[in-house]
């Protein structure tokens, strides 16, 4: 018996992970190969955001409650970038837009600056307030006037149209920008204020995207996305494609007629296709999330990753040492957010679509949180493994809450009026049920799965 | 039988041992003073005097009865008052209410005793409206001494009550101790400043290593030579 | 419409519409901003389930209502929603003391750094508390006020004095700020003059201290939650019945209420009611359009064709998130000198 814990404590990630395997490939063969690989690569994804909130948290216990806000941020820049730019709509008010954007920036520096100087607070009030107006004048007339631009389909100043994974290194970069920004004003401060101020920011980012319809379209969504992969479409149609799986299928198809073999051809076509354009994100998934593996256990490994695990286990004596504790914390704090805003361009490129309301920013961030903290935190193979088992749980949860309720639901009328209640409401127990998971880690076993070596939370 | 006894304390930290059979002991009345290098476990034995860390072995008794297995919260119900070094008073809380604090536990009246550290204390009752943490150092520690008296303690144990104050103001509190003793108690203090401490003190334990180095009356110790050179610079 | 200039209207005008809300709006972030200033003082972390729990009190309350007017308990003009708060309370008082003795004791005992494990917890429970409203009310908005919606109505009102504008008192808009008054009353009176309060504050000022004099923490933690219960309780129900009950919208009060606390200054009760009062204002005087409000001061040749809005009302949220910032930026330890700003 301690033999077997024995052996299962030397390879728990490999074994954890292979388990994790076996549970896809299970799905995969009992319900469908593009639920197995749809679940797999929202796990990629979500595994990569992991990984960036797992280096504040992990690595340096900075507290990221707005991990959606930096997500949107990733998928504005998808749109910015590899969306074509609306012409009209820039000849129209682009200018304009520019222009106000100019002065308000004006205007914020102007504010600092008289403010840095010292110069009467009402002087440098009342300029701030001024330049707040003349922007905002010149701001509501641009926005109006690309807004108008075919509103059913455009209405915005639409993108560089520039390849789209450039998107994912701006996406990165806008996540950090904001991250810097925060961190400067917080970090420093109690640990309570970061959390309060990224939730914040988080908030009001997705407010301006919701609400800017000249940005990114609001609430009007941003569909058609340019994709780095090939489309199902075209794969069905080239005859290499066709070829390779006639070969695969050789044996089933030699016995039917040839109308039948058509037939069933053109099946098997439309369903490889998708499963090989979801095959196509998974490996690309599965290089950025390595690079960005290999690039952290690197870095870890470095003299300033050396510096940041003394730092990270005694706060105090690094601090006497003189180490520099806020400096440190806002490097990590920046390059964590920018890994989780290339994740969130990742997650819109693969989507193909920006919905600003499907970054509901206290339940997703939380689902992050899980992962880290389910996979072990300051572990980056276990904030991975987290997020297999979090995203797949979250995924089926809801279909197995309804299967335990029409179980006991056999016994009642159907129909029953308690019976639809439950059939409507259960998918809301998921929350109950990850915030229990939570708590739990937190209280019983709070290393989680993988467990970082001489680290306590 | 002295009134408060630590008797031949061993007590450690985990696994690092801090106390060797330390004994210390101390009068109504009287003053007592522990002093000895930093490291020396003159804390620990305020520690284990409280309850606050249980010892491998060794005992404590109050006025003859072992008190070595009651609780911090039941020894100060006996008549033990302790005033810590650092923290030893509720900054946003006004001088009357710091007091009335300490006798929490109390059920009686406790508005005499409060009279009674006016009377020792009078600088207090005409602040007793102001924060504690509006006052100077030597009134908070007036203040802390306070608290710890509204219990009516029979012992106080003073955890270095002139740790980081002026010249000026160590004057003070030393004037306030022996102000606390006069009233009858019994006074075991930790102190860094041992050549002030034993001018003053009945009695003096020497600590090193977590062990009676020298004990005897603080006139002894100020003219014992070998103290003089190890602990008093010369 | 006149074209003189006319003070009185535009002020009627402006009391209608910004200083009431406003006034009911503060009343009710402040309520919970104290709740969260009791949290933080006793227990040292900023409990993030405070939203949700409000949202968990008011859902309490409209099913205890709900079956009070079913059963024809009520009493005519009166909400019933507030004959329902006394056993509401009960089941809160419950839900939080359950909390807070399967999640939060555990850590209190551990040394570790209470808040960072406070919020992580609180974010847990936020969850848990969320998903069970959710559960049992669904996830849309909807409204349970019931008896007489005003106390004076504009029509009564500009019977009564004769002016062009009129102001209407709402039901829900005196409850909340008499209650308000009443409770903020009661809880001043109760740290300052009971041996219950004083030794809460004094746990909150100095724990070991407090532990030395003889203060139970145990008692002092269990009168904190069902403090925390009445106060959480009660701003939930006053803001559902002022704007109605949306599990999302009392979620994201969590950031109006945060930027009260802080802005006080963390841990100061007089500061959450400052701040809270800041906010509610800042919010509602930034985005109320000043057209009409304009209109009545200036003379007809000045007068604004726009809304004259300093800005959008979908960004009210973000007025307490700049505050916030600005805040942190130049004094973080707030408006009453709070805490501490930087951890223990």
């Amino acid at each position: 018996m301690n033999n077997i814990t024995a052996i299962w404590e030397a390879n728990k990630a490999i074994a954890s992970f292979a388990i994790m395997g076996l549970i896809l490939l299970f799905v995969g063969m009992n319900q469908s190969w593009a639920l197995a690989l749809g679940i797999f690569n929202m796990s990629l994804i979500s595994a990569i955001m992991a990984l960036g909130v797992n280096i504040q948290w992990g690595y340096a216990g900075l507290f990221n409650v707005g991990i959606m806000g930096f997500a949107a941020l990733g998928g504005v820049s998808v749109v910015l970038i590899a969306q074509q730019p609306v012409t009209e709509a820039i000849d129209v008010g682009g200018m304009k837009m520019f222009l106000s954007l100019i002065i308000g920036a004006v205007t914020v520096i102007t504010g600092v600056v008289l403010n840095r100087r010292g110069v009467n607070k009402w002087l440098t009030a009342s300029v701030v307030i001024i330049g707040y107006l003349i922007t905002r004048y010149y701001f509501s007339e641009a926005a109006e006037l690309i807004e108008k631009v075919d509103p059913a389909i455009t209405g915005y100043l639409g993108g560089f149209g520039i390849p789209v994974a450039f998107s994912w290194i701006v996406g990165g970069l806008a996540a950090a920008g904001a991250a810097w920004w925060i961190g400067k004003i917080t970090l420093g401060l109690r640990t309570d204020y970061l959390a309060i101020a990224t939730l914040g920011i988080s908030e009001i980012i997705l407010y301006v995207i919701k609400n800017e319809d000249w940005f990114v379209r609001g609430l009007k969504n941003v569909y058609g996305l340019p994709r780095p992969v090939p489309y199902e479409v075209d794969m069905q149609q080239s005859e290499w494609f066709q070829n390779i799986i006639a070969w695969l299928h050789k044996s089933e198809l030699q016995l039917l007629t040839q109308s039948e073999q058509i037939d069933q051809l053109g099946d098997y076509v439309r369903e490889a296709a998708v499963v090989f354009v979801k095959l196509c994100y998974s490996g690309l998934f599965i290089a950025i999330l390595g690079a960005f593996i290999i690039l952290s256990n690197l870095a870890l490994n470095s003299p300033w990753g050396r510096k940041v695990r003394a730092i990270r286990d005694n706060e105090v004596a690094a601090s006497a040492m003189g180490k520099n504790i806020k400096r440190q914390h806002l490097q990590i704090f920046v390059i964590g957010s920018a890994i989780v805003g290339v994740a969130g361009a990742l997650l819109v490129t693969y989507d193909g679509i920006f919905i600003p309301t499907a970054y509901q920013p206290l339940r997703f961030t939380f689902l992050i949180w899980v992962m880290v903290i389910l996979g072990g935190s300051g572990n980056n193979l276990g904030s991975v493994l987290g997020a297999f088992i979090i995203w797949f749980i979250w995924i089926q949860a809801g279909p197995m809450g309804l299967w335990v309720v029409e179980m006991l639901g056999n016994n009642m009328q159907e129909g029953s009026a308690f019976l639809e209640f439950i059939e409507d409401r259960v998918h809301y127990l998921r929350l109950v049920f990850m915030g229990t998971i939570l708590l739990l880690i937190m209280r019983f076993s709070p290393g989680g799965i993988l467990p970082e070596k001489n680290k306590e939370l | 039988m002295a009134y408060l006894k630590g008797k031949n304390l061993v007590a450690a930290y985990g696994v690092v041992p801090i106390l060797h059979e330390c004994s210390v002991e101390v009068e109504k009345g009287e003053l007592a003073v522990i002093v000895g290098p930093n490291g020396a476990g003159k804390s620990t034995v305020m520690r284990v005097l409280l309850g606050m860390l249980e010892p491998t072995s060794g005992s404590v008794t109050l006025d003859g009865n072992d008190i070595s297995m009651l609780s911090t919260q039941d020894r100060i119900a006996q008549g033990l008052a302790f005033v810590p070094q650092t923290k030893n008073v509720f900054p946003s809380m006004t001088v009357e209410e710091n007091l009335q604090m300490g006798g929490f536990i109390r059920e009686d009246d406790i508005s005499k005793t409060i009279e009674e550290v006016y009377e020792l204390f009078p600088i207090l009752y005409e602040k007793r409206k102001q924060l504690a943490e509006e006052l100077s150092g030597g009134q908070r520690q007036q203040v802390a001494f306070g608290r710890a008296m509204m219990t009516r303690p029979s012992v106080m144990l003073l955890d270095e009550p002139t740790a980081g104050v002026s010249p000026i103001v160590m004057d003070e509190i030393f004037s306030n101790i022996l102000d606390v003793r006069n009233a009858g108690m019994a006074v075991l203090m930790v102190e860094q400043n041992a050549q002030q401490a034993l001018n003053i003190a009945d009695k003096g334990f020497v600590l090193v290593s977590g062990r009676n180095e020298h004990t005897g009356t603080g006139k002894e110790l100020i003219k014992d030579r070998e103290v003089r050179k190890k602990f008093l610079g010369g | 419409m006149s074209d003189s200039i006319d003070i009185i209207n535009a002020f009627a005008l402006l009391t209608n519409f910004v200083i009431l809300p406003a006034l009911s709006y503060g009343s009710q972030l402040a309520l919970g901003a104290l709740a969260v200033t009791l949290v933080y003082s006793i227990l040292r972390f900023s409990n993030f389930a405070q939203g949700d729990s409000m949202a968990f009190g008011t859902m309490l309350v409209i099913l205890i209502s709900g079956y009070m007017i079913s059963k024809g308990w009520t009493i005519t003009g009166f909400p019933t929603a507030i004959l329902a708060i006394p056993l509401a309370l009960v089941g809160m008082s419950i839900y939080l003391l359950l909390m807070d003795r399967l999640v939060y004791r555990h850590y209190r005992g551990i040394k570790i750094k209470q808040s960072i494990v406070g919020i992580t917890a609180s974010i847990g429970v936020m969850f848990i508390t969320g998903g069970i409203v959710r559960f049992f009310l669904g996830a849309s908005a909807q409204r349970f006020g019931d008896g007489e919606r005003f106390i004076f109505s504009v029509r009564e009102f500009k019977a009564f004095t004769g002016l062009q504008q009129g102001i209407a008192l709402k039901t829900s808009q005196f409850l909340t700020i008499t209650l308000a008054i009443l409770l903020v009353a009661f809880l001043f009176y109760f740290l300052q003059k009971t041996k219950t309060g004083k030794a809460m504050r004094a746990y909150s000022d100095n724990k070991e201290l407090a532990l030395l004099s003889g203060i139970d923490p145990d008692k002092v933690v269990r009168i904190t939650w069902l403090l925390v219960a009445l106060f959480t309780t009660i701003a939930g129900t006053l803001y559902g019945l002022d704007k109605g009950f949306a599990p999302q919208q009392y979620h994201l009060l969590l950031l109006p209420i945060f930027a009260s606390v802080i802005v006080g200054g963390i841990g100061s009760p007089i500061g959450a009611i400052a701040g809270a009062f800041l906010v509610a204002f800042s919010e509602i005087f930034l985005t109320y359009a000043y057209k009409k409000f304009l209109i009545y001061l200036l003379p007809l040749s000045m007068h604004p064709n726009s809304l004259v809005q300093l800005i959008g009302t979908e960004y009210k949220y973000a007025i307490s998130f700049v505050i916030l910032i600005i805040v942190l930026l130049i004094k973080p330890t707030g408006l009453f000198k709070g805490k501490v700003i930087v951890d223990e």
